[in-house]
């Protein structure tokens, strides 16, 4: 039986990467599907770049920038006694600049849907501005949400360049699957790269079907 | 209920597009604004409810200041205490026609006013709509419930964009009423946009009459649409004068209902929800008007009212003429050849028997 610490700690690391980037994609997608400003052209442009740059370029420049000998690196170091570099908090870091335009641009499309009508009856009902987010533009954001979760998480746990510059490869804590695999690989180890290969193949199936399902039985809102 | 002054000064710009309006509208009953698409009144309405923001210019009710751009004030919409119903309802899709109303009820319960959520529903007859969903409700339940929303917002404005315009002619049928019901059941002051004449006939006190961005007339209903210069406006409709009559009574076997028009009767058929006293408004079409300068015998129409003539306007390269036709203190036009006029002599004060089909009564929508 092959070790399963690396599943863990993808499934972990996905989970984290997830919640937090629906706290710091939300704003972002309101700010892209709402404003009238001219800087709109160049934050898209910057949250699609993990898009079209090889990770190993994402990579690098986070190794740079999160190394203790770096400015932001060495202040993490004296907050919390660790380095960001070939840690845990490292890859969660690395993995909310991988995974970002997973999580923006489907919001931003679902709020882009919404529009202004539903928002401008909201506030002829008195509801203020955050009112109308929460209460209005959110729920009618529903499958946004659930279809920019699902890719991000998913997006995570395939994740290996970036994962490989900034965390390295330490059993439990940055050892994740897909490095797990490379390495058994590597060693010539298939059959532990098989159970690995196939588990994620099935973990994944399970996910995607379950959460496609649910998605056909959301109701859709025609107001 | 003392009536509030509405003081509007816009100037706004949209390419190829200039709304330039300064007037005080005075706020008791339906103030319309009328006029063509593409003439600003949705615009105007939009920029009163605080949705588009003026270039210069400044917006009160009464001394409350909404818009001032000299004083930099800007209240933004969700403060201004008026209620916006949309031309698309717009109706809230994740939540039922009850989680619609409780949206609205919620956030201003705590307002002033003379009805409450029951109110609101048994005057707009939603009981048995409350459980349904958004999506299963026809074009004229959403505008009902669209309707009720709004009202739940304890407005004192109501801002009404078009309501019936996205609706089959049926359908405009089934709620006008309800809205002709609007200030006697709730007392709100309501803006109405409409570019349909027989709605803003029906509903409106006073008229603003809107086009090319620019106010072209504000006054009386009545007055409104008996003026000759604004048909270029009005002139899709057919012309004619607003007029208003007492209902005397009922004639069940004739199915006729009886009226007082300046101390004359005039009979039309009937229409049952009327009660003696009620004052309905009435709309006669100037073609639908004949003279005669002795009193016919032997003739089909009912209702012939003696009066005279109080002015003529023949309409230069027709074969027409306008006639006013003064009661006692009503008139109405009619629409002669001009070889009518002729033949018959008429000269302002010549008394006539305007002889008027029955059938220009009839109120509903054409």
């Amino acid at each position: 039986m092959p070790d399963l610490g690396p599943l863990w700690l993808t499934l972990h690391l996905a989970l984290v990467t997830t919640a937090i980037l629906l706290v710091l994609g939300t704003p972002i997608s309101w700010w892209l599907a709402t404003t009238t400003s001219r800087l709109k052209p160049a934050v898209e442009a910057v949250t699609a770049l993990p898009l079209v740059l090889p990770p190993t370029v994402l990579g690098f420049y986070l190794l740079v920038i999160l190394s203790p000998t770096s400015f932001l690196g060495g202040l993490w170091v004296d907050v919390t006694g660790d380095a960001l570099t070939f840690s845990f908090s490292g890859l969660v870091v690395a993995s909310i600049f991988y995974s970002l335009p997973f999580m923006v641009q489907p919001l931003q499309s679902a709020f882009e849907t919404v529009g202004r009508g539903p928002m401008e009856a909201a506030a002829s009902l008195r509801a203020s501005p955050l009112d109308a987010f929460l209460n209005v533009a959110v729920p009618l954001s529903a499958r946004g949400f659930l279809t920019a979760a699902v890719l991000t998480f998913a997006h995570t746990i395939g994740e290996f360049g970036v994962v490989l510059m900034v965390g390295g490869n330490i059993p439990g804590r940055t050892r994740v699957i897909s490095i797990a695999i490379y390495e058994h690989v590597e060693t010539l180890r298939y059959a532990e790269a098989h159970v690995l290969s196939a588990g994620l193949v099935a973990f994944s199936f399970c996910v995607l079907l379950l959460i496609y399902t649910f998605n056909r039985r959301f109701p859709v809102h025609v107001g | 209920m003392s009536a509030e002054l509405l003081s509007l000064r816009v100037q706004l710009s949209f390419p190829g597009f200039d709304l330039d309006v300064a007037e005080e509208l005075r706020l008791d009953g339906v103030t319309a604004l009328f006029g063509p698409s593409g003439g600003g009144k949705s615009t105007l309405l939009q920029t009163i409810a605080g949705f588009e923001t003026p270039r210069a210019g400044r917006i009160a009710l009464g001394g409350e200041i909404w818009f001032d751009s000299e004083a930099r004030v800007n209240v933004p919409a969700h403060r201004r205490p008026v209620g916006f119903m949309f031309q698309d309802a717009r109706l809230f899709g994740h939540l039922g026609v009850a989680g619609n109303l409780a949206f609205a009820d919620k956030r201003s319960r705590t307002r002033a006013a003379g009805f409450n959520r029951g109110d609101v529903i048994a005057a707009l007859d939603l009981r048995p709509l409350l459980d349904r969903s958004i999506g299963s409700l026809s074009g004229g339940e959403r505008q009902r419930v669209a309707l009720a929303r709004t009202l739940l917002t304890r407005p004192k404005l109501l801002l009404l964009d078009e309501p019936l315009s996205a609706l089959d002619l049926e359908r405009k049928a089934d709620i006008l009423p309800y809205l002709e019901d609007l200030p006697k059941r709730f007392g709100i002051p309501t803006i109405y946009v409409s570019h349909a004449l027989e709605e803003v006939v029906r509903l409106a006190d006073r008229v603003l009459v809107l086009a090319d961005g620019r106010p072209q007339a504000y006054g009386p209903a009545a007055a409104i649409v008996e003026r000759l210069d604004l048909q270029p406006i009005t002139g899709r409709f057919d012309a004619g004068a607003l007029v208003e009559a007492r209902v005397t009574g009922q004639d069940e076997r004739l199915a006729l209902t009886h009226l007082d028009l300046d101390g004359e009767t005039l009979k039309m058929p009937m229409v049952g929800h009327l009660k003696p006293g009620d004052t309905i408004r009435l709309r006669i079409r100037a073609r639908d008007v004949a003279l005669a300068t002795r009193r016919p015998e032997g003739i089909s129409i009912r209702n012939v009212l003696p009066g005279a003539v109080d002015d003529i306007t023949p309409e230069p390269d027709t074969a027409f003429a306008e006639v006013y036709v003064a009661l006692r203190t009503t008139r109405f036009r009619a629409r002669l050849t001009r070889a009518a006029v002729e033949d018959l002599g008429l000269t302002k004060g010549t008394p006539v028997f305007a002889l008027i089909k029955s059938v220009t009564f009839d109120r509903r929508l054409i």
